[in-house]
């Protein structure tokens, strides 16, 4: 079946038409952000509007949130979209896609998401035992719930299953196209003025299966759903108080360092007399490092049972 | 007014129905901010183009180095000051000639600038000086209208790609006219929005020749003596010329509030509220006042709508005008429709909106992040390690500031790292080593005269210079360490060693940033060492001048002790297994990030991570 014959009901093609639309595009640095808003920017500006574009260079490049706002209309004055005004949210990856949701206007406004996670590495820095890495709790089923018109798809699982998961942002791009009042030809006629030559037939594909999936009823695929779900409510977040024990033998230390510069955590120090003491406890993990590295024998830790009062 | 919104409503019809015939395309070209001053540059006939590269001024230059070089000279210089004094020689002989920078380059090129501001120039001289309102990546948010005063220097404020465009063209011919530098003032938000700009023709003026005038050219004191009652007068002549510019909008709306604005504010104020009376003007310095009375005697109530400081309302208000603005206008940040917005709500000229309950998400924080395979990220681990007394500078490696590397103590500005540790050392109050990191771009632009005088004081310190052989913050751009130039031909290269030691360093070694054990070993014995000492911490960056992807490491699961000493890293590539050990989760390694660096390989004490066997 072709996308292309589909009639798609563009809920953003024809409202207010003094006012412009509104599209942020969200992601992490280095995934596409600026392509995706520029191929609409270009698109926008073929079909008669003015267009703004407007973005920030910088930090966000180093695998931070990036974000770019594009307006669209007879006229644009403000190049950046007020918070809670976005007609549509398009986000690459899916905390993204939950960070800037207040950016979306609350009635009628459109969500659509990546659910693929990057999980940034600050997420990994809680070492208290069976700690979660810390990312959006919100699973794409309720979240999608809480916008009303919301489009949660894995993007880049489609993209993978085409042939390359680097035609994600396509992937969005054709779910975007059923939102906005363009054909689906003049966007493929754009897309491909920005993608290399050889890969024009899998953009297009991936163009089409991405618009093929949001015009199908069935929004939210139930195995990321669950996945998020069984993160959610892991049994694994109940937390322990540190459970061991960590002692040095200072009549064996001989003052090395060896322990103080491996620690992972930096929780030992050589004190005055030049023998090594635990001077942070609270940070210590209890990840034994200290003990196998000594070549004196001299750090011992004992550790109690990781769970207690599971059941 | 209901007649327009009939015409905006036919004219859109068509386009609705586009899916069966395309639409006349829009006219003009999207160029951002940045490249609309470029080729605003390159309409009016520049020949001599400078610029040390700074978020978000940057791209102005790498667009000007795509006009043709039989057209103009354009270079990255070491430094801002470099770059004006550039400028300013190019102007001395007669051509046109541009500098731009950010709006902290503008404190190192300060010193150039007052006396610039004295000389004039002879071919037409323009400062493109950008702005970060906000800081989305600066140290601060200086208000750039304000040095213009105190340089008495007019400054012109774009409100838009087009506008940049054609006063950028404009500031030449107004240069020549009233015998001053221009700075052109953008911000983040102009420089970096994308919108349609129509364009114009390049016309190069008569070629000019350098003219002899030491009462003008040599700023000794008998002749600057002379010069400073001339600013004075040009003052005021610009103040005229500035009442009757052809950027000037006087938009006669409501009776009841106006609203004087320029530059970015201007869009802001269309969009929340466009039927009041607004007066746009094209600088902030000097202000047209009897322009801004009659204005302000044609409505009721005055608002002044400005971002960052109140530098036209405190003028205005000095010349004894009734007007408001930063009581309702937040003096830190960058507006947005929303902030004036709430500005004008508070000053009861809106009616305030419903409150929207925020939704209660909870993303996770982002922090930007040192790259996979950053070699930075080993000289800090180093650092860590060696529990020193770190001052920073500014570059990416800034983010080492942050956990989990947590190893950057100080950061001010551009070079002031080495001479903070002189200072810090002198001090005799650290007991810990105390170290100074800097990138090799930041060492050129501003490290080596406090690196002579850390020599020259005999300071106990060390100095770590991270040289990646680019300037890689600000997206990759060459220096005279990189061997090429702004247009990628093969030029002279500094030589860092030899460079350190002719500063009289004795202790000098260069270090390979992937070598664990030698990193280690360099900064322990650098730190012992009683004196100035340097480590050159070598390897290109990952991404400029070439994406650096090698083969993909792999964790060997079954013996992960979970220890958690490569997340330490903070490697982008390394993130946590569902698969735990001792209550603590082992370590994956994304294959798709991973670059093959190897850290992380030679850190892990249990020989886990391996190149992955297909």
């Amino acid at each position: 079946m072709n996308a292309l014959d589909k009639e798609s009901a563009s809920p953003h093609g024809n409202r207010d038409a003094a006012r412009p639309t509104n599209v942020l595009i969200v992601g992490v640095g280095g995934q596409g952000v600026l392509m995706v808003s520029k191929v609409l920017a270009a698109l926008c500006q073929s079909e008669g509007f003015e267009v703004k574009q407007s973005e920030v260079h910088g930090m966000a490049k180093r695998g931070g949130s990036v974000f770019s706002h594009v307006r669209f209309g007879e006229q644009v004055w403000s190049p950046t979209i007020p918070r809670g005004e976005a007609d549509i949210v398009v986000a690459l990856e899916w905390a993204e896609g939950v960070r800037w949701l207040d950016h979306l206007k609350r009635d009628g406004g459109t969500f659509i998401a990546d659910t693929q996670r990057i999980v940034p590495p600050i997420s990994f820095r809680n070492r208290t035992r069976n700690a979660a890495s810390a990312y959006a709790p919100e699973t794409p089923a309720e979240v999608v719930a809480l916008v009303g018109n919301g489009f949660a798809l894995d993007a880049t699982s489609m993209a993978t299953g085409l042939g390359d998961r680097r035609v994600a942002n396509t992937v969005l791009l054709g779910a975007l196209s059923t939102v906005l009042p363009f054909a689906a030809e003049h966007w493929l006629a754009v897309i491909e003025q920005f993608v290399p030559a050889k890969t024009k037939d899998l953009n297009r594909r991936a163009f089409l299966a991405g618009r093929d999936w949001a015009v199908s009823a069935e929004r939210v695929p139930a195995a990321a759903a669950t996945d998020a779900v069984a993160q959610k409510v892991t049994a694994r977040a109940i937390e322990t108080a540190p459970a061991h024990l960590l002692t040095i033998n200072e009549a064996w230390c001989k003052g090395c360092d060896i322990c103080v510069k491996m620690c992972p955590e930096r929780c030992l120090s050589l004190n005055a007399r030049m023998v090594a003491e635990l001077a942070r406890p609270d940070a210590c993990t209890a990840c034994h490092l200290c003990e196998w590295l000594c070549p004196d024998f001299a750090i011992r830790i004992e550790s109690a049972p990781a769970v207690k009062g599971a059941s | 007014m209901d007649h327009v919104l009939e015409t905006r409503a036919s004219a859109r019809t068509p386009i609705a129905e586009s899916s069966s015939a395309p639409a006349a395309q829009r006219a003009g070209r999207p160029l951002t901010g940045n490249e609309a001053i470029a080729r605003g540059a390159w309409e009016a006939g520049i020949r001599v183009a400078a610029a040390y590269p700074g978020t978000p001024s940057t791209e102005i230059m790498e667009s000007l180095a795509d006009y043709p070089a039989e057209d103009l000279h354009a270079q990255w210089s070491t430094n801002e000051k470099v770059a004006l004094d550039v400028a300013i020689g190019a102007s001395f002989a007669g051509v046109r000639a541009l500098a731009s920078m950010k709006h902290v380059g503008l404190n190192v090129a300060a010193d150039a600038l007052m006396s610039l501001t004295y000389i004039g120039v002879n071919g037409g001289l323009v400062i493109v000086v950008c702005d970060d309102p906000g800081i989305h990546s600066s140290q601060n948010e200086q208000d750039t209208r304000l040095f213009s005063r105190f340089a008495m220097v007019p400054c012109l404020e774009p409100a838009d790609a087009q506008e940049a465009l054609v006063m950028t063209r404009e500031a030449f011919d107004l240069s020549e006219r009233f015998d001053t530098p221009v700075i052109i003032r953008s911000t983040t938000r102009l420089s970096h929005t994308r919108s349609l700009v129509t364009l114009g023709e390049r016309t190069v003026p008569p070629s000019g020749h350098f003219r002899e005038d030491p009462r003008k050219n040599v700023m000794v004191p008998a002749h600057a003596r002379n010069r400073h009652p001339k600013l004075i007068e040009r003052e005021a002549a610009l103040r005229a010329y500035f009442a009757t510019s052809g950027h000037v909008r006087w938009e006669t709306g409501r009776r009841d509030i106006g609203i004087i604005t320029a530059g970015t504010p201007y869009a802001y104020v269309k969009e929340v509220l466009p039927d009041a009376s607004i007066l746009k003007l094209p600088a902030a310095y000097p202000l047209p006042l009897d322009l801004i009375g009659r204005f302000c005697e044609s409505v009721e109530r005055v608002l002044v709508v400005e971002e960052l400081e109140p530098a036209m309302e405190t003028e205005i208000r000095a010349a004894g005008l009734k007007v408001e603005g930063k009581a309702f206008f937040p003096r830190v940040g960058e507006l947005a429709p929303e902030v004036v917005r709430a500005g004008l709500e508070s000053a009861g000229i809106l009616e305030p909106q419903p409150k929207v309950e925020p939704w209660q998400l909870t993303p996770p924080a982002r922090p930007p992040v040192l790259c996979s395979g950053c070699p930075h990220t080993m000289s800090y681990m180093a650092l860590r390690a060696l529990d020193a007394r770190v001052a920073g500078d500014i570059g990416c490696y800034t983010l080492a500031a942050l956990e989990p590397l947590r190893s950057i103590d100080t950061c001010v500005s551009m070079g002031s790292s080495i001479a903070n540790a002189v200072g810090i050392a002198k001090a005799g109050t650290e007991a810990k080593p105390i170290i100074a990191t800097i990138g090799d771009s930041t060492f050129l632009h501003a490290g080596i005269p406090p690196l002579i005088d850390a020599v020259y004081n005999d300071a106990n310190i060390t100095v770590i210079i991270l040289d990646n052989h680019i300037t890689a913050m600000t997206g990759g751009q060459d220096h005279p360490g990189t061997g090429r130039n702004l247009r990628g031909s093969e030029t002279a290269r500094v030589d860092f060693e030899q460079m350190v030691r002719a500063c009289g360093v004795k202790w000098v070694r260069k270090v390979d940033s992937y070598n664990v054990a030698e990193m280690y070993q360099a900064c322990r014995e650098a730190a012992a060492f009683k004196g100035v000492a340097v480590v050159i911490s070598d390897r290109p960056c990952v991404l400029d001048p070439v994406k650096i992807k090698g083969p993909p490491l792999e964790v060997q699961a079954k013996n992960c002790i979970a220890c958690q000493s490569c997340m330490n890293l903070g490697c982008p590539a390394l993130g946590w297994s569902e698969d735990m050990f001792e209550g603590h989760h082992k370590v994956r390694i994304n294959a798709a990030l991973c670059i093959g660096c190897t850290l992380c390989a030679q850190i892990c004490p249990s020989d886990c991570i391996h190149p992955s066997v297909q």
